[in-house]
């Protein structure tokens, strides 16, 4: 359908549309009372067909502050997609009662498939481990809110670099932004895939650096992201302990860090950050999620045509 | 030798790797045609060694991209009254919707009828690589 813009992936933005949404972000976090009634008369649809508690109650915030409703679901169990409706026909008919879609989805691709039946607006509120573009928006807010600047900084990757594609479009959508160097942090068994190195390496004058030490690199960085080593994607148990234990975060480590280096996280963390790194002022991984209400209002409202 | 007479009207595919022709048959032609076929194999030819040829009368209607997918080799003749009218060499098709599977079992369009993906040719050295629409996994084609 043609004139109506969906979010599916980070490609699907321009950079400069990128930075309008989170600057505008930012000016609806610095000024929430100027926003109240933006999106008044507005319909939210959340249709969640498999769980996220997360990611909904963010979008259900981002609604609400805007002065919009909500309406949807969160367990696909008691919807016809369950009967086994096609998403193309649950979707038409929630355009008839919604004004825009937020989506999560177990499928690679469903919210893809959705955007071709849509006659609103979707956003791909993460489908499968395929993207999540909305966390790579809530990535970038958060760094230009802390560091003034998305651009020209230092950024560490760690942990599964390999499976998580979420950190993929990250590191692509970083990528340009002309980031100055990133060091990519994981097990050789988790590096992040030679195509997207190469692809970065050919499109981008970004120094790469890949090492399996975060310790080494703890001065160098203006930004640490640190992701989840999921249990699963090790062959042995005894790999998977000798491993997670190198990339747990403690005081200890990030004491050689630089005074404004930032730490963020997408959460859930399961333990690769100790808790007593929380009171560090460099932990902004709380703020991070925070900023993530704002920079899906921009959105909603753009999409939404309100801006 | 085995000899078997032309064809008038119709289609002739020429230079399919020996082997590879009944399939082509089945898949693409045996559900529509009714028209007289001919099917060779195991022909000598000079530049494969071995090949299958496909007649076909009466028929025009051929998917150009399927066959490209198939082998580069291929060629098909177009008869028309017991003249060759045109030679066309297959190519490999940069896109294509609805003949391959995605490989990716977490992909939409194994569980909902509407996803068909359409691939986009990303590699053609040696294998046939392509992404789909809906998930980007890279599948591999051989037919
Ligand atoms: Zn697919």
């Amino acid at each position: 359908m043609k004139n109506v813009r969906h979010l599916i992936e980070p490609k699907d933005l321009s950079n400069s549309e990128i930075m309008e949404l989170v600057n505008m972000g930012i000016q609806m976090e610095e000024n929430p009372q100027d926003y109240v009634n933006l999106c008044k008369g507005k319909i939210l649809g959340s249709l969640f067909f498999e769980p996220s508690t997360r990611t909904k109650f963010s979008f259900d915030s981002a609604m609400l502050r805007l002065g919009g409703n909500l309406m949807g679901f969160t367990d696909v169990n008691t919807t016809s997609a369950k009967k086994g409706e096609s998403l193309g026909d649950t979707i038409k008919i929630m355009g008839a009662y919604t004004d825009i879609i937020v989506m999560r989805h177990p499928k690679e691709g469903a919210p893809k498939l959705a955007s071709e039946y849509s006659t609103i607006p979707i956003i791909n509120g993460g489908d499968g481990g395929h993207q999540h573009p909305t966390q790579t928006l809530t990535d970038l807010i958060t760094i230009k809110k802390y560091k003034n600047t998305v651009s020209n900084h230092t950024i560490a990757l760690c942990g599964d670099l390999k499976f998580g594609r979420t950190v993929h479009s990250l590191i692509k959508t970083l990528a340009r932004f002309n980031t100055k160097k990133f060091y990519l942090i994981s097990p050789k068994e988790l590096s992040l895939p030679k195509s997207i190195v190469n692809e970065i390496k050919l499109n981008y004058d970004i120094e790469i650096e890949e090492t399996s030490e975060l310790e080494a690199v703890m001065d160098k960085i203006d930004i640490l992201y640190m992701t989840r080593i999921q249990k699963e994607r090790f062959f042995n148990e005894e790999d998977y302990i000798k491993l997670k234990n190198s990339y747990i975060l403690t005081n200890e480590k990030i004491e050689p860090a630089k005074k404004d280096m930032i730490i963020m996280h997408p959460l859930p963390r399961v333990n690769e950050i100790s808790k007593e790194v929380d009171d560090d002022k460099r932990a902004i991984y709380f703020e991070q999620a925070r900023l993530g209400v704002y920079v899906r209002m921009a959105l909603i409202a753009k999409l939404l045509g309100a801006i | 030798m085995l000899t078997v007479n032309g064809i008038n009207n119709g289609i002739v595919i020429d230079h399919i790797p020996a082997g590879k022709g009944p399939r082509i048959f089945n898949t693409l032609f045996s559900a529509h045609v009714n028209s007289p076929v001919v099917l060779l194999m195991n022909v000598q030819s000079k530049t494969l060694g071995k090949k299958d040829i496909i007649k076909i009368e009466n028929e025009y209607n051929f998917d150009l991209n399927l066959l490209g997918l198939i082998d580069k080799h291929i060629t098909v003749n177009i008869i028309k009254n017991n003249k060759l009218k045109e030679k066309i060499n297959v190519v490999v098709p940069k896109k294509i919707k609805g003949f391959i599977k995605c490989k990716n079992p977490r992909c939409i369009s194994h569980t909902d009828d509407y996803a068909i993906p359409e691939f986009t040719l990303i590699s053609s050295n040696g294998t046939l690589k392509y992404s789909c629409s809906y998930c980007e996994e890279i599948t591999e084609y051989k037919f």
